[in-house]
């Protein structure tokens, strides 16, 4: 095979390989820095890099899912992000568009309320919690993708998302219980 | 158990899945297919610059090999990443949309240069 249809057969993978995967992406950027603008960024510069390396990571990954290695990239640059520019992930998530509707105004208010608040406390949990959470619940990766975006065993893996629901639940009650008084 | 499972409910609901916008992924395409042209172009105008000076002949006949290199997708995507990073203080140095996009321009022919030299280095 040439090298221009090699270079055609990768594009098109390519081109399959992020529409595939741009949600998740996206997905990750926006629950990582909390805004639609920078999530943008964030998406659009981690397909970027993937490009440059896509033709070894295909080469290496020797048939199994690319999507851990995309969230790693965009793990790997968000980051850097934060790093660079001095920035933690912002307060609150720029909109609530993505919680879903109930029907009635109160429901409604209570239900947004509570996701509200079970954010709130996702953005408060140490990085590597934060992150496997965002994996798991976003994304709806399994253990072992959790564990290759991470770079874990699959073992240590399950134990963190354990903890990681654990504390969550914890810091939601206590949270709601300040509210309540 | 119910409790747990319940509070992983919601805890999925609260993180549902966001949807991008419509145009990124077009964007995304349009950003790269257009870099990896425009980067070609500079390169063809850098060689038939560079081949007048006898001092750049050594260099100049590494010129198509490079430009491969250059059109390649790694290539592309280093000066794409390069271009984007300075993207803020062109848009606070543009005072409107035509200069933005020829400072954009500019910018993206000095990368794709800086990665040919670094290519035929």
């Amino acid at each position: 095979m040439d090298s221009a249809s090699d270079k055609a057969r990768l594009d098109a993978a390519f081109t399959e390989l992020y529409r595939a995967h741009l949600r998740d992406v996206y997905s990750y950027s926006y629950y990582r820095v909390g805004n639609h603008h920078d999530a943008e960024d964030l998406t659009e510069q981690t397909f970027l890099q993937a490009y440059r390396h896509f033709e070894r990571a295909q080469r290496e990954s020797q048939g199994r899912p690319l999507r851990p290695w995309l969230i790693r990239i965009a793990h790997n640059l968000a980051a850097n992000y934060y790093r660079d520019r001095s920035r933690r992930p912002q307060t609150t998530i720029d909109d609530a568009d993505a919680l879903p509707e109930l029907h009635t105004t109160e429901a409604l208010v209570e239900h947004r309320e509570d996701l509200n608040r079970i954010l709130e406390c996702v953005r408060r949990l140490p990085d590597d919690r934060r992150e496997a959470l965002i994996m798991r619940f976003a994304l709806g990766m399994d253990n072992r993708e959790i564990a290759r975006a991470l770079g874990r065993t699959d073992g240590a893996t399950k134990v963190l998302l354990h903890r990681a629901i654990r504390q969550l639940e914890e810091l939601v009650q206590a949270e709601a219980g300040t509210e309540a008084v | 158990m119910s409790d747990t499972w319940d509070f992983e409910t919601r805890l999925r609901q609260a993180l549902a899945p966001v949807e991008p916008p419509a145009d990124l992924e077009l964007r995304l395409q349009t950003t790269l297919g257009s870099l990896v042209e425009l980067a070609a172009d500079e390169l063809e105008a850098w060689e038939l610059r560079a081949m007048k000076d006898p001092r750049n002949w050594p260099r100049a006949a590494l010129g198509p090999a490079a430009a491969v290199v250059i059109g390649s997708g790694a290539a592309a995507g280093l000066v794409v990443l390069r271009t984007r990073g300075r993207r803020h203080k062109r848009r606070a140095l543009s005072r409107n949309p035509l200069e933005l996009a020829e400072r954009t321009l500019r910018d993206v022919g000095r990368e794709a240069l800086r990665v040919f030299h670094d290519v035929a280095r």
